[in-house]
């Protein structure tokens, strides 16, 4: 170090020596700075929105102390929307795991063609949510869909059902375009994490006649556990913000029954301009998720 | 599949084994097979619907195979400019995936090797990726309006770099991680500075982790909707949003909605088929070393 600063004029080296000094903070603050400014103060600013009264209409900057607050509880559209946020999650999620898990297992053992096949299934997860959306909605069209189609083959009559403007066919297309692309992200994590479990032990379990299920439970569970549980809490998170699909397929529709907390935020905020409300909700579920998400992080972390 | 799937195979029966795991493997195809069906139909029938006429996007029952594709809808989305938006994902998506990247490396460096402010420096920032973004846009909104930054360039960019900054702080510091750090002390020892080391050891040793993390950031800003739905109006409307713009209170441009997705999900494509063996660890955020 001394030989380089000694070739370098003098307020250089004296500029180099407090840059070496100061390396670790000074390569870290720009992410800071950007984290701050756009992590931190949106949520500070939305705090301070929430105790305001600010519409679209009257930039009312004055206190209002805690009436929006109060009015979260008799908003049954917001709890409504909570209701099918997490009845979205309470069933996709069980689904994505368990087919994922099937599906994980089956492309463990030898198969013609394995690898083209995983590849294959990596596609419904990388493209847009608004894309996944939109094909299914295609899929589901009452008149030039496949669906109706397909079902028309094992049924005596045309079948022309109105998939996403009928409240008891709605979520079923929800859940069917969420779990489609979401099956195969849980299907590579666990594909990952079941090559990880010593095959041998699994041989000699099965010679000793033990069931399949005594297996999973006792030498394969325990090894894919720690990844099973971040998998969970990824998709977790993601479903509770839940929006593009939905937006894509119904708009939050029919009326207001398919509304997530994510689309009902949107609504009060950008349809509705009513800006100190929204933010009484955002900052609701600021402190709803950051239970999760401290949780969530936790375990992340001990797993690395 | 359970109980009688899988009885002891006595050592006495060998030559009956082979037939049937053959039996079986053929069995997991056939299953295999059927899943691949399921995952796989509705892309195609995304693809053949941009490539269907007119007559054929409406006919009753849907049309499975197009006898002669049509690439008419294409040349209509070049004509009337929408490929436009194509054209700004990319743009957006592009820069602020190089930024953050050379942002992200090198906050990541600082944790990885100095354990930079201890661990929770390294949780509050991974946090930041976790809320949604309905809930921190609203105030972005008036920020961005204040400074004149709605539907330009500029917003929507520096909104994406720091969407991803946390995501790539945090796969970078795992590849930093696994990068031996005796390379880096006999460097520093033999008179390399910090910058020196940073720019020609870490950057080098790292760099399919760099690719890797790139490629995933760049699908998240190309996919990314919330944001750009709320930010842009006409002139740097993303792909996503302006697929959603075809649906239509009286009619659905069909065509479109299926040609506009068909570009937007080609890079996507491509780029994923570089890097499969990074895809596990990219998409569980590093817990999952694949």
């Amino acid at each position: 170090m001394t030989v380089a600063a000694g070739r370098q004029p003098n307020i250089g080296h004296r500029a180099s020596l407090f840059a070496d000094r100061h390396f670790k903070w000074l390569v870290i603050a720009p992410s800071i700075i950007v984290l701050l400014l756009i992590g931190l103060y949106p949520i500070v600013h939305t705090g301070i929105v929430s105790f305001q009264d600010i519409t679209m209409l009257a930039e009312d900057t004055s206190w209002s102390g805690g009436k929006h607050y109060a009015a979260l509880f008799s908003d049954t559209r917001l709890w409504e929307s909570m209701g099918h946020t997490f009845l979205i999650l309470a069933i996709a999620l069980p689904i994505e795991l368990v087919l994922g898990l099937l599906m994980a297992q089956l492309f463990l053992e030898k198969m013609p063609l394995k690898q083209v096949f995983v590849a294959l299934l990596i596609i419904p997860t990388v493209i847009s949510p608004i894309v996944a959306g939109s094909t299914w909605r295609l899929m589901f069209d009452n008149q030039y869909g496949p669906i109706n189609q397909i079902i028309g083959w094992f049924s005596s009559e045309p079948v022309a059902i109105l998939w996403l403007s009928r409240p008891e066919w709605v979520y079923p297309a929800i859940l069917v375009c969420e779990v489609w692309q979401w099956t195969p992200f849980m299907f590579l994590i666990l594909l990952a994490a079941l090559s990880n479990v010593d095959r041998s032990l699994i041989e000699a379990a099965e010679i000793d006649g033990a069931s399949f299920w005594k297996i999973f439970f006792r030498i394969t569970l325990p090894v894919i556990k720690p990844v099973l549980i971040i998998a969970i809490l990824i998709r977790a998170l993601d479903l509770f913000r839940i929006f593009d699909i939905i937006w894509a397929m119904t708009k939050g529709g029919p009326g207001t029954l398919t509304e997530t907390i994510s689309i009902y935020t949107y609504i009060r905020a950008f349809k509705e301009f009513e800006t100190s409300y929204a933010g009484a909700i955002a900052f609701l579920v600021i402190i709803l998720l950051s239970i999760i998400v401290i949780f969530a992080l936790k375990r992340v972390e001990i797993a690395r | 599949m359970t109980a009688d799937a899988a009885p002891p195979v006595p050592a006495s029966r060998w030559p009956r084994w082979l037939p049937r795991e053959r039996r079986r493997m053929i069995w997991r195809f056939l299953i295999a097979l059927v899943v691949q069906v399921f995952f796989l139909f509705p892309v195609y029938w995304l693809f053949i619907t941009s490539i269907k006429s007119a007559g054929d996007i409406f006919a009753r029952p849907p049309v499975w195979f197009p006898g002669e594709p049509n690439f008419r809808i294409f040349g209509v989305l070049f004509k009337d400019g929408d490929v436009w938006a194509i054209y700004n994902s990319l743009i957006i998506a592009s820069i602020s995936t190089v930024v953050a990247m050379i942002l992200g490396t090198a906050a990541a460096y600082s944790l990885a090797r100095f354990k930079t402010g201890g661990q929770n420096l390294a949780i509050w920032i991974i946090s930041q990726r976790m809320i949604p973004p309905i809930v921190i846009v609203f105030p972005i909104f008036l920020l961005f309006v204040w400074f004149g930054w709605i539907d330009s360039y500029v917003g929507l960019i520096l909104l994406y770099i720091a969407f991803n900054l946390p995501y790539v702080i945090w796969m970078m510091r795992g590849y930093i991680e696994d990068i031996p750090v005796e390379v880096e002390e006999s460097a520093l020892t033999d008179g390399c500075s910090r910058w020196q080391a940073l720019r020609k050891i870490v950057f080098p040793m790292a760099r399919t982790g760099i690719f890797a993390t790139a490629v995933f950031t760049f699908i998240f800003a190309w996919n990314e909707f919330v944001f750009a739905l709320i930010l842009t109006r006409h002139d740097v409307l993303t792909f996503p949003v302006l697929v959603t713009h075809y649906y239509g209170a009286q009619s659905t441009f069909w065509s479109k909605i299926a040609a506009l997705s068909v570009l937007g999900t080609l890079p996507v494509f491509f780029a994923v088929a570089t890097l499969q063996r990074f895809l596990v660890r990219g998409i569980t955020m590093g817990a999952v070393k694949g």
